[in-house]
């Protein structure tokens, strides 16, 4: 296995990495780089060939600040979000949003900017964005969180437009850290993180749909939708726990284990066999958990006992 | 002839070719020797050809006498095949005759036999009309056994045909004489004289002729009264007129000996024989009773441990979450005490339901002996029922705290340490103690018996609780830690806010110190006093060494950083800690520091908050390092503290660290 992998550096450090969706044919990754020094980020496009094990790379300029978030459209294969934080003078930094387009041709001789497709301004909601989601099934939506609201844009023009906005109410300021689109029923709910809490909104209307309390003891980093079951969610926080929720009976999750040893950043089920769930923690690992016992792949013969594999072990 | 090759001049060779063998003679020898030769061959050839013929007239008369015999045998199968004709004509004969004198006998044959069972009918009948006669006259040879015997004999048939006219004669004679031996037999029950043996022997007979056991027992023991009673009156007659000496003597020879030939007697003959199948199962059904009853009492027990462990525990927590209030003193001064109370009173306890328990296999107690009851109650009840059956109860509870999903946030900290040292402490002694005691009180001995759950089991339990339980006391105050320092991280105020972490940590250092001895590392720490001194401006030293590379020019590139990274040991942050008081706390400050350096790669500073983390970096290293087994590993995570913070400042410029040092000692 060790002998397979490809290692591509990058010469800054990078919080943000996505897949690009809407790609069927080919395995592409898009990573944004952190760095305060504004000038110097950059987004890579990483092409790899299973087949032969390698990859080919191309390189844009992202001059407009450190990328904290990166989420790729599922609709169209050039379209990308960034969410990033833009250093204004010496001493003071803020945080924009804005839809990126790929160019069509590669120009393998010189290192350009991205295209610039949509501004997004959420100078009035909220001082920290948090993430950019393109809508499942329509071009033209897309939806930011930021610390305090949750925001829907139609993005068919340059600039965007804010068609709603749902605030965060509650006691003790809170915030929001990250959302996603509930991909079944009709693409209509929005689901976001706020502390340890689960909060799905009706789009159509700004209502809260349903909600889930306390989904870990600490913070809530990252959540994913299973693709294939309507109903399951998967969630994972600081308390180093990966959990699966079914949200029509939310006192217990279906499926819980704590196998990093330390926060969980991110969660992602495998859309195809999503009995295989990939996390990654600040313990320096990335792991492929199997649960088979929630799969829709689950068959009569059901609980096997869940087995756990280390797939890679990455030193941060 | 000297030449092989020419063997054609050979004359006894295959090849021999007269012409040259001629030639040969008349060129090499002379006319006599010719003329000599020439008789020799001549006389030779004489003698072969008279050998010749003798040989063919020896062998001619062979075969003559040969053809003649087979001419003969020819002759004689012919005679023979018509005699074997012959003899199978007659036999096909003979079968036929057979046939037919067998047809006619079959009727006979079946006449005689038919006969024969009359005959034997006959036989059985004239015994039955014989029978009272028989037994009339057995009864007058007193050959008891015999007349039973006979009676027995016939007593089926009488019971089929007794209905009959014809027998019921002979039936009613045989019933009269029958309880005529029955009262015959009685008789020699209260036979002063008659022995055990033949006692035994007429009781034996009356059963033998279904007389009602019970009914012969009273009928025998109202017998016995009589006549003992009897030779009481004698005695009380006797009292006067004898001499004492006599009289004890008479007494013992006479009614003692007698009693004890009736006890004897009456158990050999009812008690050993009659009840010989039935008490068994009485006994089984018995041992049953009572091996339950002992199954419930140890199942009491074990409810009544269960009830009082758990009251245990809540007492505990409340003394635990109410004085700390007061002072903090107070509550660490009594989690010694509180440890030591509830290992005493859990053991203390047990020990007095095993007491109550051993009462069941007391060496007086009938059943106790009973090995059945012995292993179903020692081993199945007391030591797996109850005693093991405690323990893993008492692991799962000490688990439960843990066990996230179910663990109750409302806990508090202390108790899950003090639960996981209780656990300790019961696997480095307790568990032993009391299943040694219990094996001793009940005679088990656990080498012998496999299927006991092993000591060693028990412990491995209990420690696996105990380790479960610290590790998750040790990440609930890092986390508890933790949050103080995130919380620090929004309000930017000085040392105070890591002024209070450090003491946090102090007073945990201060409680886990009441539980958990420092063994070995402590030498480490308390060798000179002059060491902290010196651990301190070598790690400073360190420090700045690391953090000199990030002036201004350097910042972009963290190669040494990097570099450092690289050569040092990953750090594992909710790794497993040992059961000692500075691996507890290792622990505490390495989830504390971690989560303090995620939280600061996700901040972007500006130059005075790099000064603030500079300055609170500083101030940690100053007063953690004691706490932890590895100062170097306090070292390595601020430094990379630090580290991050400048990597996230957009103006990263550094105090002086003797600044730092001033703004440290006064805060």
């Amino acid at each position: 296995m060790d002998d397979n992998s490809v290692i591509y550096g990058l010469e800054f450090q990078a919080r943000a990495l996505a897949s690009q969706l809407a790609e069927t044919e080919k395995i592409k990754f898009i990573i944004g780089t952190q760095s305060l020094k504004q000038a110097n980020n950059q987004i890579h496009l990483v092409e790899f060939n299973e087949e032969i094990s390698t990859i080919k790379t191309s390189v844009f300029h992202h001059p407009d600040g450190e990328i904290w978030k990166i989420t790729t459209s599922p609709i169209d294969a050039l379209k990308l979000a960034t969410c990033y934080n833009s250093v204004t003078n010496e001493s003071s930094c803020t945080m924009k949003s804005a839809i990126l387009k790929l160019p069509v041709t590669e120009n393998l001789n010189n290192i350009d900017n991205l295209e610039l497709a949509t501004t997004l301004d959420i100078s009035l909601l909220g001082s920290e964005i948090k993430t950019t989601e393109f809508h499942p099934i329509e071009a033209n939506k897309s939806v930011s969180v930021t610390d305090s609201h949750v925001v829907l844009w139609d993005i068919s023009e340059s600039n965007g437009k804010n068609i709603l906005s749902i605030p965060l109410e509650g006691k003790n300021n809170p915030k929001f850290t990250t959302g996603k689109w509930n991909p079944h029923q009709n693409c209509n709910q929005f689901t976001a993180a706020t502390e340890t809490h689960l909060k799905t909104y009706d789009v159509r209307s700004g209502d809260l749909a349903w909600n889930i309390d306390n989904v870990h003891s600490q913070l809530l980093r990252d959540i994913d939708y299973n693709m294939n079951k309507q109903y399951h969610i998967a969630t994972c926080g600081d308390d180093g726990f990966v959990k699966i929720w079914d949200f029509r009976q939310t006192s217990q999750p279906v499926y819980s284990r704590s196998d990093h040893s330390h926060w969980v950043w991110c969660v992602r089920f495998n859309h195809f066999h999503d009995q295989l769930i990939l996390t990654a923690s600040s313990d320096a690992r990335v792991l492929i958990t199997s649960a088979a016992s929630v799969s829709s792949e689950n068959n009569s013969e059901g609980c096997i006992t869940d087995e756990n594999e280390d797939v890679e072990t990455k030193q941060m | 002839m000297a030449d092989k090759k020419y063997n054609a001049l050979d004359i006894n060779g295959p090849n021999f070719n007269p012409n040259l063998y001629l030639d040969k003679l008349f060129k090499e020898c002379t006319l006599r020797q010719v003329m000599d030769h020439e008789n020799e061959i001549v006389k030779d050839t004489q003698t072969l050809h008279s050998d010749m013929q003798t040989l063919v007239y020896e062998n001619y008369n062979k075969f003559i006498s040969a053809t003649d015999t087979i001419r003969k045998m020819k002759n004689d199968f012919k005679k023979m095949e018509t005699e074997m004709d012959l003899l199978a004509s007659n036999m096909a004969s003979i079968t036929s005759f057979s046939d037919q004198i067998n047809s006619t006998l079959h009727d006979t044959r079946e006449k005689i036999s038919r006969l024969s069972g009359v005959h034997t009918l006959l036989q059985r009948l004239q015994f039955l009309f014989k029978l009272p006669a028989t037994l009339k006259s057995r009864m007058e040879e007193k050959n008891y056994i015999q007349a039973t015997q006979d009676y027995l004999h016939a007593q089926r048939v009488l019971q089929q045909y007794g209905d009959l006219p014809s027998f019921q004669g002979i039936k009613t004679d045989c019933e009269s004489i029958l309880t005529e031996l029955k009262t015959e037999l009685r008789k020699q029950f209260c036979n002063p004289r008659a022995s055990a043996k033949e006692l035994a022997e007429s009781v034996d007979l009356l059963l033998q002729l279904d007389e009602p056991a019970k009914e012969l027992c009273l009928e025998f023991l109202s017998c016995a009264e009589k006549r003992l009673s009897e030779q009481l009156v004698m005695l009380k007659d006797q009292i006067e007129q004898r001499d004492i000496i006599e009289f004890v003597d008479l007494g013992c020879s006479g009614f003692l000996s007698d009693l004890c030939l009736v006890v004897a007697s009456f158990h050999d003959m009812f008690i050993n024989r009659v009840n010989s199948d039935s008490d068994n199962i009485e006994n089984s059904t018995a041992t049953e009773i009572v091996i339950n009853a002992g199954r419930k009492q140890c199942k009491a027990h074990l409810q009544i441990l269960k009830m009082h462990f758990a009251d245990m525990l809540t007492k505990a927590r409340q003394t635990l979450t109410t004085p700390k209030l007061i002072s903090q003193e107070d509550s660490s001064k009594n989690l010694n005490e509180l440890l030591n109370s509830l290992i005493v009173t859990i053991v203390e306890k047990i020990k007095g339901v095993l007491q109550d328990l051993v009462v069941f296999i007391m060496p007086e107690i009938n059943f106790a002996q009973k090995p059945q009851f012995k292993d179903s109650f020692c081993v199945d009840n007391v030591r797996e029922g109850l005693i093991v059956c405690f323990m893993h109860h008492f692991t799962a509870t000490a688990r439960s705290f843990c066990s996230t999903g179910t663990a109750d946030s409302k806990v508090p900290p202390t108790l899950l340490l003090l639960l996981s040292k209780l656990c300790l402490d019961f696997r480095n002694g307790s568990v032993h103690f009391l299943l040694s005691q219990t094996d001793e009180l009940f005679q088990i001995n656990p080498k012998q018996n496999v299927a006991l759950t092993n000591e060693n089991e028990i412990n491995s339990t209990m420690q696996e609780s105990a380790q479960g339980l610290l590790n998750y006391y040790v990440r609930i105050q890092g986390l508890n830690c933790s949050q103080r320092l995130v919380a620090h991280n929004r309000a930017e105020d000085c040392p105070a806010v890591m002024k209070r972490v450090v003491e946090d940590i102090s007073a945990i250092d201060a409680t886990v110190a009441l539980l958990y001895e420092d063994q070995g590392t402590a030498t480490e720490h308390s060798s000179d006093s002059s060491r902290k001194t010196h651990s301190i401006s070598v790690s400073r030293h360190q420090y700045r060494s690391n953090w000199s590379s990030y002036t201004p020019n350097h910042l972009d590139s963290t190669v040494v950083s990097n570099m450092h990274k690289l050569f040092s040991e990953r750090i594992e942050i909710f790794s497993t800690v040992e059961f000692s008081k500075v691996s507890i706390l290792t622990g505490i400050i390495k989830i504390s520091l971690k989560t303090f350096m995620e939280c600061v790669r996700l901040k972007t500073f500006s130059k005075y908050g790099l000064q603030q983390i500079q300055v609170d970096t500083h101030y940690l290293q100053l007063y953690l390092w004691r706490f932890v087994v590895d100062e170097n590993l306090v070292h390595f995570l601020l430094d990379e503290i630090l580290g991050s913070a400048v990597h996230r400042c957009l103006e990263p410029v550094l105090m002086e660290p003797s600044v730092v040092d001033i703004i440290c000692e006064r805060g």
